[in-house]
C-alpha cells in the first residue's frame, strides 16, 4: 500500500513518456536475449497476441517489438476477479549495427515471439589459418 | 446432514479482507501469483482465463472438484541457447506452478471445457444444475 504501482498481475507497465493514441495499458514483455558470433536471439512472452497483430521493426539500430493483445472479455459475464489486464506489449532494444535487417526471422508460437537476428557476413568472426613459414 | 453443510467460517472474512484491500490498492494485484487469472461468471457458467505463454497444452493439468478449480503445470526453460551463446537477459520465468481457485458455485464436472490458444488458457465451467437457483411459486 505504500508502493505506488500500476503493475497488474506481474506485468510491468511502461512509463508514459511517449503515449499511444489508443487508451490501452502498455506492458513490457518479459524477454530473453542470447547472442552468438553469428546471430542474436530474442524471445518475448506476449500471450493473447495474434501473429497478425505483432510487429517487429529495426530502424537506426533500434529494434522495436509491438504486439496488440486480443480483448479477453467474454460477453454477458460479470467480472469477479481481475488478476491481469490486457493491452499492448511494447519494447525497444538497441542492437549493434552488425545485424542484417533483411534476414530477420520472426515466429509466433503459443504467445511466445521468437526473433532471429543474423549478423552480416562481414561481421561474423573468421578463422584465419596460419601457415607455417617455409 | 449437518456436517456436509460445513464451510470454513473464516473464508467469508478473508474474502471481505481481500475486497477491502483491493479498494485501497487500486488496480494493483501484486499478491496474485503465477499464472495471473481472470474470473468471470453469469447464471449459467464461470469462465477462468490465465496467461501462460509457451506451454504445451498436454502439459497443463486442470482439475475440478465441486467448486474448486486447480491449475498445475511446468514452464520449461528454453533450449534455444546453443553452445557458445552469451546470455544477455533472462526475464521469462520457468519452473512449476500450481494455483487453486474457488468458483462461486458447484461445477458440472463432466462438462468443463479447457482451451489453450496463443498462450492463454480459457476454462469454461458450467454451473451444476443442483446449485442453480430455483424460483418457487408462492401459492396465494
Amino acid at each position: 500500500m505504500t508502493k505506488q504501482s500500476n503493475d497488474v498481475g506481474g506485468k510491468k507497465q511502461e512509463s508514459k513518456d511517449i503515449e499511444a493514441t489508443q487508451d490501452r495499458p502498455v506492458f513490457v514483455p518479459a524477454t530473453d536475449i542470447y547472442e552468438s558470433p553469428e546471430e542474436i536471439l530474442v524471445v518475448c512472452d506476449m500471450p493473447a497476441v495474434d501473429e497478425k497483430n505483432a510487429e517487429v521493426r529495426l530502424e537506426e539500430g533500434v529494434l522495436t517489438i509491438v504486439g496488440l493483445q486480443d480483448l479477453q472479455e467474454p460477453e454477458g459475464h460479470q467480472r469477479l476477479h481481475r488478476g491481469y489486464d490486457s493491452g499492448v506489449y511494447r519494447r525497444s532494444f538497441t542492437v549493434s549495427a552488425q545485424i542484417d535487417s533483411s534476414k530477420i526471422q520472426a515466429k509466433m508460437d503459443q504467445g511466445v515471439l521468437r526473433l532471429v537476428l543474423p549478423k552480416f557476413e562481414e561481421a561474423k568472426p573468421r578463422k584465419i589459418t596460419v601457415q607455417a613459414g617455409a | 446432514m449437518y456436517w456436509s453443510e460445513f464451510r470454513d467460517p473464516f473464508s467469508d472474512m478473508r474474502r471481505f479482507q481481500r475486497e477491502v484491500n483491493s479498494l485501497f490498492g487500486g488496480t494493483s494485484t501484486e499478491t496474485d501469483g503465477f499464472p495471473a487469472l481472470n474470473l468471470w461468471s453469469n447464471d449459467e457458467e464461470a469462465i477462468v482465463m490465465a496467461e501462460i505463454p509457451g506451454m504445451n497444452p498436454e502439459e497443463l493439468d486442470v482439475t475440478v472438484k465441486g467448486d474448486l478449480l486447480t491449475l498445475k503445470g511446468e514452464r520449461k526453460g528454453d533450449d534455444i541457447a546453443k553452445e557458445g551463446m552469451v546470455c544477455h537477459r533472462v526475464e521469462r520465468g520457468s519452473g512449476s506452478f500450481c494455483r487453486a481457485l474457488r468458483i462461486p458455485f458447484d461445477v458440472e464436472n463432466a462438462k468443463v471445457h479447457a482451451q489453450y490458444t496463443k498462450g492463454v488458457l480459457t476454462i469454461t465451467l458450467p454451473r451444476a444444475e443442483a446449485s442453480k437457483p430455483k424460483k418457487i411459486a408462492v401459492a396465494g
